[in-house]
């Protein structure tokens, strides 16, 4: 925490649109240029705020999906439909428009470099994206420590940062489950976890994100595989949708 | 009533507290659970934030921002261990 620890109280900063890409036909990457930003740790999240001609504002949370690097801050957005604020980043910003960002926060479901347990990443849908900021943190500071990533998603083509996954990482192992491809519908279960994750003896750090139902499945499996409640952390989307 | 967890809890408290209070560990005045904050249960559709306890549903902490201030109730805390 110390390195993040803002002097003072939390406020509002200015974001530049600086490019976008898709992800996927829902999801799309936002880069940002925030001057100052004070650094972030992999699994923190921003909130970020429109604010209307008239006045009216709405905010809402989003995982940091970057590696800290200078004042650079990349997003992350699943397109919600009938959301308030994910259509307008998802569709409408363009490079060069602005809008309220403030962060990072959150300061218990983060992955440092300097952490040497094994990690184990289990994400639900959109609930890579924090996750992903952990890979990318391992990779920036060339870390050896061994990360073992279960991904589940609707369909191949629903998943995130698919070419950046595809290439061989050492010491990251990569493995899916989806849950509605071949017209077939399946749920994350035991066997997937306890193949893909790591033995209970080897004491890995767990981090667990996706939609409220998928985070307490996979929390109860891990538990029930014998890992240490406190080594299994989770994160509800609260900071996506909407 | 669906849920997020005390991670979303993040911005609104870093915007009072000079340090992140998600990593601090709380004790539920009802059930005497411990846990970090982050792992409350927090419902967001009420004027304000609501975190109830993970092991019993009781309230631990309700925030409302309003324009000039916030209102911080801690009824369900007994203590804050905070990382510092």
């Amino acid at each position: 925490m110390a390195r993040t620890a803002l002097p003072g109280r939390l406020t509002w900063r200015v974001a530049t649109l600086s490019s976008l890409h898709d992800e996927t036909a829902t999801a799309r990457s936002l880069v940002f240029d925030v001057p100052g930003w004070p650094g972030h740790l992999a699994g923190q999240h921003v909130d970020v705020r429109l604010t209307a001609e008239d006045g009216y504002s709405a905010q809402r949370s989003y995982s940091l999906a970057s590696a800290t690097d200078g004042d650079r801050v990349e997003l992350t957005v699943q397109k919600v439909p009938d959301g308030e604020v994910s259509p307008y980043l998802g569709d409408v910003l363009k490079p060069g428009d602005q809008v309220e960002l403030r962060g990072p926060v959150g300061g218990w479901f983060v992955w440092r470099p300097t952490d040497t347990a094994p990690v184990l990443l289990v994400a639900g849908g959109s609930g890579i994206v924090p996750l992903m900021a952990m890979i990318r943190a391992r990779r920036a500071a060339s870390s050896r420590v061994p990360f073992r990533l279960i991904y589940s998603a609707r369909t191949p083509d629903d998943v995130l940062y698919a070419a950046e996954l595809r290439r061989l990482e050492g010491g990251l192992d990569v493995s899916y489950v989806f849950t509605r491809a071949g017209g077939q519908r399946r749920r994350i279960g035991v066997a997937d976890v306890n193949t893909h994750g790591w033995p209970a003896d080897f004491q890995p750090d767990c981090f667990v994100c996706g939609p409220t139902g998928f985070v307490e499945t996979v929390a109860d499996i891990l538990v029930a595989l014998g890992h240490e409640p406190r080594k299994v952390k989770t994160e509800r989307f609260g900071p996506t949708g909407g | 009533m669906t849920y997020v967890d005390g991670n979303a809890l993040a911005g609104p408290l870093r915007e009072i507290f000079a340090v992140d209070l998600t990593a601090a560990s709380g004790q539920c005045v009802a059930c005497g659970q411990t846990g970090p904050v982050a792992a409350l249960r927090v419902y967001t559709s009420a004027p304000g934030l609501v975190a109830r306890c993970p092991g019993c549903d009781e309230v631990v902490l309700r925030l409302v921002r309003g324009p000039s201030g916030a209102w911080l109730d801690l009824r369900g805390c007994v203590s804050l261990q905070i990382p510092l």
